[in-house]
Formats: structure tokens, sequence, C-alpha cells
């Protein structure tokens, strides 16, 4: 992305020296320094701080001021979900996918129930898949809201915060609109949707594409050319394009650094090849460059949502297929046969044919993958998330290391991770 | 009249014969081994290195899944990463797929070139007593703490893997691989043992050996009396591995 315009440079430090390295300042009357020459300091970010998005704990070995080395500690959130998974059937995990990453819970939901439907053969209707892109597009902006918000707030500005969860609320709101609930949504069903959109909803999704861009140009006014925000972010925790590749960086943290690599268009899945929107691109793969993406991802985002509602088919939302869709309640009362597979698809689950399937699609913060394997039951042998989030902190200690310490803060949250998805 | 339906109903339950959960099977794409779609990169790989490819699936439609022998792994790695034709950069994943019944375990590595924009599924199968294999760390950086975590869950050893210890589970757990098909839900120990140890757990617990190595050398703080723990010996066993600490050494001590 070429949009690049920093009107503000940031002021050069006294204290940083000649070689870039800080210069230390006198923290004890002269004469009395003690000697911490070679010395090294170790200190816990977390596991319980403000900073690290959750339950992460960062041990960090200080020379001075200078991260010699960070090493994340996860696990604290770990709750077993893919184990867990192995005891129920296809459609009872949907509710564990969207308690992993609580920020955007449907994009979790629909790239399940997608892995599943790939494994089966299921071809779901034109109006599952319109609605389905709507509300993963929802989902990313969703996400990238709260993002830009608590960045905000490591950084130290707080009214970013407020702006973005003003616009969260409407989100939450459709939520609960179509699904009764707020964050653990659980939208999905392997062949469809848990139900059709709530009247209104269109209406309610056009007004929020109408009017979001507001406050994405106030947001941006805010930071884009703010001389904190910049001297925060540019230039720290920069990856080049090969070392993001290989450190399996997805999503806007690849972009980010040049490589336009967006499962939305190598590899499309619900019609994306149809839709018209571009991948915003940086060029320096540094914080500043990922906010730039990011803002960037939310405009072409509702792009997206505004075809979206031009093109909604009508039509049933569910496949035609008792073997996975339950009947409705009145066929299950008035008709035999409907009772029967009622009765089938609630006792034995729904049967897979025996494979696997390793179905990636395009979340908020990366690639994520659902891998699903099958034996032949109504239940998965393996069912496994490869979690966009899990990559993007695994590449911290490679940002970080040599540089402050307050820039460990700015780098983790530029990241955009979720803990209840990196410890599963 | 009733002869007929007796033999309409006996015809009904041969239907039925082969039915039944867990047998019923659903139609859908399931797995090719015969008759597979051709795909570039296996074809390249069965010409180069003949035997070490075992064999080639096809699941869910279009994805291809090719079995390579362990022994070999690291270097047909190298070759689909290095390769101008292949070029698969992106790694996107690494994880292990345990079927029970003693079968052997695979390790699954999910490729993807972004320049070819090619899927390709490695995987290797290893038997549930020797699970080792090289590292792919080397090739790719994210391999890390996949493979740590396919160690964590499965017991899988990576050979040369520079820093394989748990990470998703606590480094001093000692119940096993929770993702092995034989381990039960809850754990092996009871919900009273697990209480036990994790509060009889000291401050050392929380940290790396290398890091309390620092601690050290800055000197003054020193643990306090009473708590001298031994920390895991580590130093001398192969490539730097860690296995699960030593249970009888640390078991007693909460008491």
């Amino acid at each position: 992305m070429s949009t690049r315009t920093v009107e503000y440079t940031v002021s050069s430090n006294p204290e940083m020296g000649m070689d870039g390295r800080p210069v230390a300042s006198p923290v004890f009357p002269v004469g009395m320094e003690p000697d911490f020459q070679g010395e090294h300091m170790l200190i816990n970010i977390g596991p319980q701080h403000p900073a690290t998005h959750g339950v992460l704990r960062l041990v960090l070995e200080l020379d001075g001021e200078t991260v010699v080395k960070c090493t994340p500690h996860i696990g604290y959130l770990h709750s077993s979900f893919e184990k867990l998974g192995e005891y129920r059937g296809w459609n009872q995990i949907i509710p564990l996918t969207d308690r992993m990453d609580y920020l955007a819970p449907l994009i979790y939901n629909v790239a399940y129930a997608a892995a599943v439907e790939k494994l089966m053969g299921i071809e779901i209707t034109e109006r599952c898949k319109v609605v389905r892109v709507m509300l993963m597009e929802l989902d990313r902006i969703f996400s990238h809201l709260i993002w830009i918000g608590t960045t905000a707030i490591d950084i130290g500005a707080f009214t970013v915060f407020l702006w973005t969860f003003e616009e969260r609320e409407r989100i939450y709101n459709l939520h609960e609109a179509l699904t009764g609930a707020r964050i653990t949504t659980s939208a999905t069903r392997i062949g469809g949707m848990m139900a059709d959109l709530p009247p209104g909803f269109t209406e309610a999704v056009q007004h929020f594409v109408d009017t979001l861009p507001k406050t994405l140009d106030e947001v941006d006014a805010l930071l884009r050319n703010n001389n904190l925000w910049v001297g925060r972010n540019l230039d720290i925790g920069v990856i080049s394009a090969e070392d993001a590749v290989n450190h399996g960086l997805t999503g806007p943290n690849l972009r980010a650094s040049g490589v336009p690599y967006d499962v939305r268009k190598d590899r499309p899945y619900y019609d994306y090849e149809t839709y018209d929107f571009d991948v915003p691109v940086g060029e320096n793969g540094d914080c500043y460059d990922r906010y730039l993406v990011r803002m960037e991802e939310m405009r072409q985002s509702l792009r997206i949502l505004q075809q979206t509602l031009d093109r909604l088919p009508d039509g049933p939302i569910n496949v035609d297929n008792p073997r996975v869709i339950l009947p409705s309640k009145t066929d299950c009362m008035s008709d035999m046969e409907s009772m029967i597979h009622h009765f089938k698809v609630v006792m034995e689950g729904i049967p897979a044919p025996v494979g696997e399937s390793w179905f990636g699609v395009e979340s908020s913060k990366g690639e994520l993958g659902m891998y699903v394997v099958s034996d032949g039951g109504s239940k998965p042998v393996r069912w496994r998330v490869r979690g966009p989030s899990f990559v993007n902190i695994s590449t911290l200690p490679k940002l970080v290391e040599g540089h402050l310490v307050a820039d460990v803060i700015a780098t983790n949250a530029s990241l955009d991770i979720v803990l209840g998805e990196i410890d599963r | 009249m009733a002869k007929d339906n007796d033999t309409k109903f006996e015809a009904a339950l041969k239907d039925l014969a082969g039915t039944g959960p867990g047998k019923r099977q659903m139609p859908g794409p399931g797995v090719q081994t015969e008759a597979v779609d051709a795909h570039p990169s296996v074809d390249a790989l069965k010409a180069t290195f003949g035997d070490a490819v075992l064999r080639h699936e096809q699941h869910a439609g279009d994805e291809h899944v090719v079995f390579v022998d362990p022994e070999r792994l690291r270097e047909i790695m190298a070759w689909l990463k290095d390769e101008p034709a292949q070029h698969y950069d992106l790694l996107k994943d690494v994880t292990c797929v345990d079927y029970g019944g003693g079968r052997p375990i695979q390790v699954v590595y999910e490729l993807w070139s972004i320049e070819h924009r090619r899927q390709l599924r490695v995987k290797v199968e290893l038997p549930v007593d020797a699970l080792d294999v090289e590292s792919v760390t080397p090739l790719w950086a994210t391999a890390n703490w996949h493979e740590r975590e396919a160690y964590d869950m499965f017991g899988v050893q990576f050979r040369n893997h520079p820093d394989l210890r748990r990470i998703l589970m606590p480094e001093n757990y000692e119940e096993g691989y929770p993702l092995r098909k034989d381990f039960p839900l809850r754990g092996r120990f009871s919900r009273a043992e697990q209480t036990r140890r994790a509060l009889a757990l000291d401050l050392e617990d929380y940290y790396l050996p290398e890091e309390l190595e620092v601690k050290e050398q800055k000197g003054g703080t020193t643990p306090e009396p009473g708590a001298e723990r031994a920390l895991p010996e580590t130093a001398g066993q192969p490539g730097g591995a860690r296995s699960v600490p030593g249970s009888e050494a640390q078991a007693g001590e909460g008491e």
C-alpha cells in the first residue's frame, strides 16, 4: 500500500546514542552507581497484565532496558478443546469454536462448519454462502475494532478505545439479534445456519455499513499522524517478508510485510472471487504498517458487506438433506419420516465419510485452519485448529529481542492475539 | 399373505444388517487411494525420491496427501521448500493424528506454496513405541512451536529441535500426553491428586532452568533455605530435548 503518509517524524531522542542504542540515564547519585555491568535482570509481564491481552506471561531477560531474551509462557487458559471435540458429535463442537476466538466468534463457527461440510461433500445453499460471508466480514471488523482500541490503550490513547467499543456494541447487537448471544454465537450448523436472518437484520447491517466509515475516519484522524502513535509504532517490531513467511505469519501481519497472501484471493471459498475488494499490503512490516493494513481492511470489509447486502438471494438457508439438518418441529409432530430423521440425527449424530479435510479461511488475525479427521463415525477422530494467534505470538521473541522493553508492549499489541485460541 | 409379509420382513432385516450406529456411511468425497488426480509435486517427488514416497491419497475432493519415509523426511521437506518448481514456503501446520488401538501415529505437515498457489500435505507414520522424527524447525521457524505442541500433546520426539519442551501443559506435568487416544478425558490423576500437585508447586517451577541461571548469576537473591529443589537435569540429553521431568524425584517432594 503506497498510502503511507507520515507527516510528523519522531523528534530525535536525546537519550539515544549515535549507534541507535539507548544511553543509560543516571538513576543513582554520582559516585554511588552500583556496578550493573554484565548483570541481567529477569522480569515478568503477566500472566495478569492489561497489556498481555489475556493470560499471556512473558519472561523478559533485560540488560538495562534492552530485551536480551523474551520467552512467552502460554497455556494458562488451556481448555483442551481439541480433546473435548473427540468426545462430541460434529454439530456439538460448534459451541467450542466460538469460545476460542471470542473476538471474532462467527469466523470460527463458519470455518469449522465449512471444514466438516467439505469433508462430507455438502454444498450449502447460495443464500447461506452469502450470509456466511456477511457474518465473517462483520466479525472481521468486530475484531479489528477491538484490536485498534486495545492497542491504542496499550500505547496510551484512551479515546479510541471508547469510540471503537461504541461501534462494537452495534455488532454485538447484531450478534444478539441473529443468535441470542452476544459473544458465544454458535450460529452455524453443518449444512446451514442455526436460523435464517431475523427481520430487520439486513437493514441494520446496511445502517452499520453506512455509518462506520465516519468513525473510522475519526479514529484515523486521531492516530495516523499522531506524534506519539507514530513514535511508538514506526519502525518498531519490524519483520521482513522472507522472515514473516518463514515464521508462518499470515493475515494482516504478513501483508504488512509486503506479501499479498490472502486466503480469500489465493484459495477462494464461498465465491470470494466474485466479490470486488482489494487486499491492502504494507511495505515495512513494522507496527505502523500493521495498523495501516488493518484500517484499510476494515474499509474493504465494508465494501464486501455492501455487496453481500446487494446480492443476498432468497431461498432456503439450509441444505435439503435430512441426514444432516434437523426437520422443523411442525414436521416432526405431523410427519413420521421427519420424526425418524429427527431421532436419528439427535441420537446417532451425523456420520461423516472416512477421510479428512483441512479448510483454511481468512480470519481477522490470519489464516485459520480447521483440520477434521473422520473414521466414518459421528464423532471426529481428530479435530485440530491451526490458530493464527498461536503463530503470531510465537514470532514475538524474534520481533522484540534487542529492542527496548517498552517496544514489547507495542509489538505484542500490534500482533493481534487472543489467548483463548492460543491456549485452546 | 402372511408369508409374503415374512419375506418382506426378512429382506428388510437383510438391508439393515450393514447399518446401525458407526456403520452407517455418509455419502461424500471420502478418500481416494486409487485413481488419484495428478499433482505436480507428488509426481516430481516420486521421480526424485522413488521409494521414499510411500502413498498418495486424495481427500475431500482436492486435498492431496503424500506419505513419506520418516527417515528421509527432512531431506524431502528441504527439497520441497527449496526446489524452485515446488517452493512450498509457507508451513501452515504441524500436528499429529492418533487413531488409537496401537495404530501408528501420523505426523502431518500442511504445506502451501504462495508462489504456485498449491497445497500439499505430507505425512509420516510413526509406530507408537518409536515416536521420533527429524525436526523441520531449521527449515521453517514456525515449526518450532507447532512441534513443541505435537510433543506436548502426543509425545513425538523431534530430533534436533532447538527447544523441545512442553508448551500448553505445565513443564512438570506428569500425566502423559493428553491427545493420545489412550489418555482418559479427565486425566490420569484424580482431582484430589491434581490439586495436591498444583499446591505443592514451588516458585521455581514457574521458570525455565535457563531463566533461573540469570537469577543465580545476579547473586544476592538465592532461593530461600529449605527450598533446595533440584532442577531437572537436562543438559546431558541429546538435542537439548527434555523429557517430562522425572516423576520419582519430584513426586515425593510435596509431602
